[in-house]
Formats: C-alpha cells, structure tokens, sequence
C-alpha cells in the first residue's frame, strides 16, 4: 500500500495513518455495539436484522483492518465474519457458548486495537481462540432451514439464450415468505450449453417449485435433483476454498477487480438490467419520497474533539470573568450619564451567562454512557459467582458532565461488585428466603436541583448489623450498643473494614468503601448507605452536575478573600468569650450544641500576614467534609455566589488545602479551600 | 469536475476513498448506506457509483437495482465492492445491473486505476 506512481496525485505517497484514529474510534463503537447486541439477543429467536447487525460489525472491522494494515485484527475477524455469515444464513443456530465465544473474541479484537493504539505492549495470542472459532463455524451441518425438512437442490435452468431470465428466480425466493433460499452455482454465467445452475433450500416440493418457476422460464428448461451432501461440503471446513473454483466468469481476472460487461459498451447494461420496483423497506419508500434531500444518515450530532470544547469552556469562562469585572466597575458610574452603557453592560451580562450555561450543556453526557458497560460485568460476575443476576437502569438519559462521568465509572463499579458479590444470595438461600432466585440490581440516575443523584440498590440480604458491630469492635472502632442503624452503616466507610469472609477478588479487600467515598468527595459530592437486613441495600451518590461552576461562599481572613464551597457549609455564627476552649498545648474547641469540635483560624492554616490593628477573627464557620466537622475560624463573612473554578494545578500548582481558584469581579484571584483536606488536617 | 458517489458504513473507508479520489481531481458525495446513497444520487447528478455490499438500511446489490430503475442512472458505472471469496456478491451485483466489482481491501492506486477504466 506505499509506492504509488505520480499518476496526477497531489501527494506522492498514501498516507493512510491520517485515518487510523477514525478507524479506531470506529472499531470501538462497532465493538460496543457487537458487545450490547450479543448480550440483549434472544438465543433461542435471534432476529435477522440482529445477525446481520452483528456480521457488520466484523465485516466492517475486518475491512478496515485489511485496508490500514493490521494484520492479526483483520485474521481474527475474518474468522468471526465466516462464523457470523455461517448464522446470518441460518446454515448455524445460534447457542450460548457461541455467543460467549463472540464476546470474547470481540474483547481480544479490542485488545489488539489497544496495541495499536499504544496503550499495551502485549498482543494477545490468538491461535487457540482462532482454533475454537473455526471449530464453532464447522460445527453444526445444520440442514440450512432452522426446522427439519429441508431439502437441499440443484436447480440447472437451460439451455436458455439469455441467461438473466433466471435471475427471476431470485426473485422468487426475495419475495414469497418461506419458500426457501436460493443460491448461483455459477457466478451468473451460462455454462457451455446455456445452462445456469442454483443450489436451492427448500421444504416446499417439487411440483410447488416449478409453478413458481415457470414463471420466468419454460417448465421443461427446469431439472430440479437432490443435491446431497455434495452442495454443502463447500462451506465446511477451515480453509474456505473457493466453492466455484470450477466456473470461469467472463471478465478478465486481473489482481482484485473485474468488469461484467466491456466498460466501453455501458449503454448496453440497460438492456440487460431488470426493470425492478423499487426495493428496499416498503415502509421507508414514503420517507425517500417525503425528505430527497433530508439524506436519512444526515446526523443531528457532529463529532467534536473534546480538547476543543474544553478550550471553548475555557474562553467562555475568561469571558463571564472579564464581563464581571467591567460590571463591577460600572457599579460606580453615574446611571443617568452613562446610562446606555450600563444598559449595554446588563445585556453583556445576560448573554454571557447564557452563552456559559449553553457551551457548559455540550459537555453533559447521559448517564447511559457509564451504564452501558455493566450488562457485560454483570453478565461475567454471575457466571463467575454462581448467581443469577438481573440488572435494571433507570434514567440512563440523564446528563452528567463528561469529566465527571469518566471519574464516577469507578466507583459504581465497585459498588455494583458490592452489591454482585455481598449484597445478592446464591440462588438457594434466595429460594429458602422466599425471594426469586434472581437477584436484581438497579441503576438510576435523576436529577435534583443542583445535583445529580446517582442509585446503586439491589435486592439482596441488606446490611447485616450484628455483623457490622462485631467486625467494627474487632478492629477497635468505636461502637455503642446504642447506635442507630445509619450510624452503624456509616462504620462501614471506616478505612480497612471489610465483612467479607474470604476476600474474594471481585470485591471486598477492604480497599473498597473508604476508596468509594474518597473519590466522590473529590469530585464534590457525597455518598450515603442505606439498609434494610433481608430486604436489599441501597447506594446514593449526589454529585454536583459539573466541576466547572461551583456555588461558594465568599469569606474574608486578614485582607484576603477565600472560597468555601456552600456544600460543605453548615452554619456560622459569631464567637463570643468563652466559646472556644483550649485542649492541650495549642487544640482548640469550641462546644456546638452537644458536639465539641477542633477549631482552625484560617489565617494561620493560610499564614495570612495580619496587620497592626487587625482584630482576631471572630466569626466561625462549621465546615463538613467526609462525615466530620470542623470548626474554621475567619474575619469575615462576605456573600455567596457561583463561582467559575480555574484549576490551580495546571496554572501554577498543587497547593495543599486549595482545591482551586476563581477570579473575582475586581480581578482579584480568590482561592477555594480544600474543606476535606482542612478537615483531615484538623482532626488528624 | 466528475463526480463520485462513494458508499460505505465505514467512515474510516469512506475517508480514506474520499481523500484518494479527491486528490485525484474527483468530486466526492459521501453514503453511509443504500438509502442515504439512493436519496442522494436522486438530488444529485453522479459519473460514477462505488459501493460496499454490507450496509444497514440497504445494502449494495440493492442499491444497484434501485438505481439502475432510474432513468439517470441506467448506464451510470457502477463498482461493487466485495471480499476476496464474495463470489455470491459478484453474481448478484451482475444480476443487478453492476458494471464490475473490486476487491477489499484495494490500495489506493488500485481503486484509481480501475475508475479511470469505467468513468466517461
């Protein structure tokens, strides 16, 4: 595929490398799509439009691997096209372990694709799963028809003059519902004597076949004989010999292409061509009618690289900044003198908050883009845990902003293994429990106000709260008798805690639960357990709906200004003498209806230089992070307000306890505290 | 500028025909599958069709059928694209009405080489 001559080319050699990355995006999509089909198919009565979906799909893959130059993908998919031909043909029913074989197969497709794409060194081997592929396409001899009865023919029609009247006959088969399926013997040529040849399946008998037949040709040009074993021997076996090696097509064979008329005689293909309606759907002929020039694969959607919206993001941000700022500024002017231009300015504003909440919209995915992959998991985990396990999404459409849904898929990964692995009982004791013996686990996602609220809940043998405790006390948690249910629940976030009996690897090392809330927090947002033992237990995640835009409280320490983020405020109010009370050499506590709390003055944490004449900061903040409190003590409170986070990691970078930064109205940069990791810090 | 109807499920395929064609002078309408190619070629005057066979919505060889319906296209060439062992695609293409066929995959030169022969 390198050397090419100068035929008039702009370019001098084929670079096909500027389309690998459309070919991959498209192999992974088409691989997706195989892996969704394969599991919502029904076994036992797969529909044809669903086998030809799924042959595509290696056709597709194979075919552009062959054409871009990956060898072993294009190897292992040939193998499946052959085996996925063989069922869209019927010539193979469809069972379980083939449809397991298929979803492996595709996981080694995207294996190799990953090699290419330089994120594994490792091919994987292939020769044993090519080996048990070939095995499958051979396996069955099914007589072609999905029932008994068929028969298999060789229908020679001739000797005939023009060869294309037979052709009819394949039309026969197209258009009468289970007559059977008809197949050229012999490339569309005339044979010597002006004879055509088809190997027909049929469970209709003869005399039926021939009045169909007769009529596109003459009843004595029709010899119909069993064909025997001899017409299906051609699609056994591994190396897929040419079955019409013995015909000869008209056209000259040179490398890869061929004509089947003389190119300079065109006009005569009319003639030879069957006037035919128009084929297709019938249902969809109105549409081509109704929409010419709609083109129906026309999409609504464009493909967009996701640097280029984040870079849009980012100047739109810059954009609501700078707008603040001169808002602010003409705070001052004189309205009645400057009146247009502050009527400009209140315009100005509402089109860029439009124009933020609009761009922030481009990056909001549907959930269904994380759910998508847990059929497949379930589907593996109740194989490998010996239950059965059904799985139900609720509210797939709802949106989540693209970068919080890549963080968010490991999480309720590890929640849905939970659930898999601890939550649901083996098929036994479900039945002794009176429940079915298939456990459910559900997805959903909603939105909430400002939030999304993301479920994991399964219907398994909840919460066990004896054992909770008793594990709780073996690893020197502190438990009381008198702890309520959630309280109980909440041990369970401690780090290292972990009720299974045998760490088995699907879930359950201990790293789990606190890992789970860890990164959730970290993405601002807060998870919650809650159980009914017997009944099932059930998940909440809340998540802000993007990381972009936060809403913050605006506080002054020393001449600064900070961002709290107003999820983690719980109140504040003013210290007076005596609130706060010294424990050890340099804690501080300050008593909060019954709770005592560890104080922090934000400017030492910050080291804000304080000046002559500065009072002490006396308006405390309870702050919440993970659970606990913590009681902040600052010089002012200032106001709430959205506020557009910058990342400070990649503008300057990391700084402990900050979590971002914002520019405010006077330009000014406030930076937003970390609560999570003031909290830590205070209670370490 | 003659034009060139490509049609292929594959945009990766698509692209790569595009791009060939294109630097070779030719106008390119692009397809995804039968329908989307038949709606077009019907807006659109077209020199010459290269088609896939495996398509969803319709597939190749009845693309040729329906377009060689249409007086337009009568005598349009029309290439088929098929598999090194397709020999059922060959024959139906042929019955259809297709001009001539050509093997996946092709290299560039190859596809170039073969519509010089056909397009007037």
């Amino acid at each position: 595929m390198g050397e090419i001559s100068n035929a008039g080319l702009q370019q001098d050699d084929f670079d096909l490398t500027q389309f690998y990355a459309v070919f991959f995006e498209e192999a992974r999509e088409n691989l997706a799509n195989m892996e969704s089909m394969l599991l919502d198919i029904d076994i036992a009565r797969p529909t044809d439009e669903e086998l030809n979906a799924i042959f595509r799909v290696a056709h597709s893959i194979k075919g552009g691997a062959a054409t871009f130059g990956f060898g072993d993908v294009a190897t292992l998919t040939h193998e499946l096209e052959t085996l996925l031909d063989r069922l869209r043909r019927h010539e193979l029913s469809l069972r379980r372990g083939m449809v397991d074989l298929l979803l492996e197969a595709g996981d080694v497709v995207k294996a190799q694709l990953a090699r290419y794409q330089g994120s594994t060194d490792q091919s994987p081997p292939t020769d044993v799963l090519i080996g048990r592929i070939r095995q499958m396409a051979a396996g069955q001899e099914a007589a072609a028809e999905p029932t008994q009865g068929a028969r298999c023919l060789e229908v020679r029609i001739g000797p005939l003059k023009d060869g294309s009247a037979a052709d009819g006959l394949v039309e026969l088969f197209r258009d009468i519902p289970d007559l059977g399926t008809i197949e050229a013997l012999d490339l569309g040529q005339f044979s010597a004597e002006g004879v055509r040849r088809f190997k027909v399946m049929t469970r209709s008998p003869d005399s039926e076949l021939l009045e169909l037949f007769s009529f596109h040709v003459a009843r004595e040009q029709v010899q119909i004989a069993d064909s025997g074993a001899a017409a299906t021997a051609p699609q056994a076996g591994v190396a897929a010999q040419d079955p019409l090696a013995g015909a000869r097509p008209a056209a000259p064979e040179s490398d890869g292409y061929g004509f089947f008329v003389d190119p300079k005689t065109l006009p005569a293909q009319a003639a030879a061509a069957q006037p035919a309606a128009v084929e297709g759907d019938p249902a969809r002929r109105s549409d081509a009618r109704a929409k010419p020039a709609a083109g129906g694969l026309e999409s609504t959607t464009l493909r967009v690289s996701v640097e280029k919206v984040d870079q849009l993001i980012n100047l739109v941000g810059e954009l609501v900044i700078t707008q603040a700022m001169l808002t602010q500024q003409a705070k001052d002017l004189d309205a009645v003198k400057f009146s247009s231009l502050l009527g400009g300015i209140t315009d100005l504003e509402r089109s860029s908050r439009h124009l933020q909440e609009t761009v922030m919209s481009i990056r909001m995915t549907p959930m269904s883009f994380v759910f998508n992959r847990f059929p497949r998991l379930i589907r593996d985990l109740a194989a490998k845990l010996g239950k059965e396990l059904d799985l139900k999404m609720v509210g797939e459409a709802t949106e989540l902003d693209k970068g919080l849904i890549e963080k968010i898929i490991d999480p309720l990964t590890h929640l849905v293994r939970n659930s898999a692995d601890h939550g649901i009982e083996t098929p036994e004791k479900r039945l002794a429990a009176g429940k079915p013996a298939h456990g459910t686990i559900t997805l959903s996602a909603a939105h909430q106000g400002g939030s999304i609220l993301i479920q994991v809940s399964d219907d398994g043998q909840g919460l066990r709260r004896e054992r909770i405790v008793h594990k709780a006390r073996e690893r020197g948690l502190p438990v009381r008798d008198d702890m309520t249910d959630p309280e109980v629940w909440a041990l369970i976030w401690e780090p290292g805690f972990s009720t299974a009996d045998e760490i088995s690897d699907v879930s359950g090392r201990g790293v789990g639960m606190d890992v789970v809330r860890k990164n959730i927090a970290a993405l601002n947002g807060t998870v919650e357990l809650d159980s009914a033992e017997g009944y099932g237990t059930r998940v909440t995640v809340r998540l802000p709906l993007t990381l972009a835009i936060m809403d913050g409280m605006s506080i002054g320490v020393g001449g600064e200004t900070y961002i709290l983020p107003l999820s983690s405020v719980v109140e504040s109010f003013q210290v007076t003498a005596g609130m706060v009370q010294t424990v050890g050499a340099t804690g501080r506590v300050v008593k909060v209806r019954e709770e005592f709390m560890p104080v922090i003055a934000l400017d030492d944490v910050f080291r804000v230089p304080r000046q002559d004449g500065d009072r002490a900061p006396e308006i405390m903040m309870i702050l919440e992070a993970e659970g606990k409190r913590v009681a902040a003590l600052v010089h002012e409170l200032l106001g709430q307000h959205q506020v557009v986070v910058k990342n400070l990691e990649t503008n300057y970078r990391r700084v402990p306890d900050i979590s971002g930064a914002t520019i405010l109205g006077d330009g000014r940069v406030a930076l937003i505290v970390d609560t999570a990791s003031l909290v830590k810090r205070a209670r370490h | 500028m003659q034009s060139i109807l490509a049609v292929d499920d594959s945009a990766s395929m698509r692209q790569m025909v595009a791009f060939t064609l294109k630097g070779a002078g030719y106008h390119v309408i692009e397809a995804a599958d039968g329908q989307e190619a038949y709606e077009k070629a019907m807006t659109q005057s077209v020199d010459l069709v290269l088609t896939d066979q495996n398509m969803p919505r319709m597939d190749g060889v009845t693309l040729v059928k329906n377009l060689r319906a249409l007086a337009t296209y009568a005598s349009t060439p029309i290439l088929i694209l098929t598999t090194e062992s397709g020999e059922e695609v060959k024959s139906k293409g042929r019955a259809a009405g297709a001009t001539g066929w050509l093997v996946k995959p092709f290299d560039p030169t190859k596809l170039l080489e073969v519509i010089r022969k056909v397009i007037r």
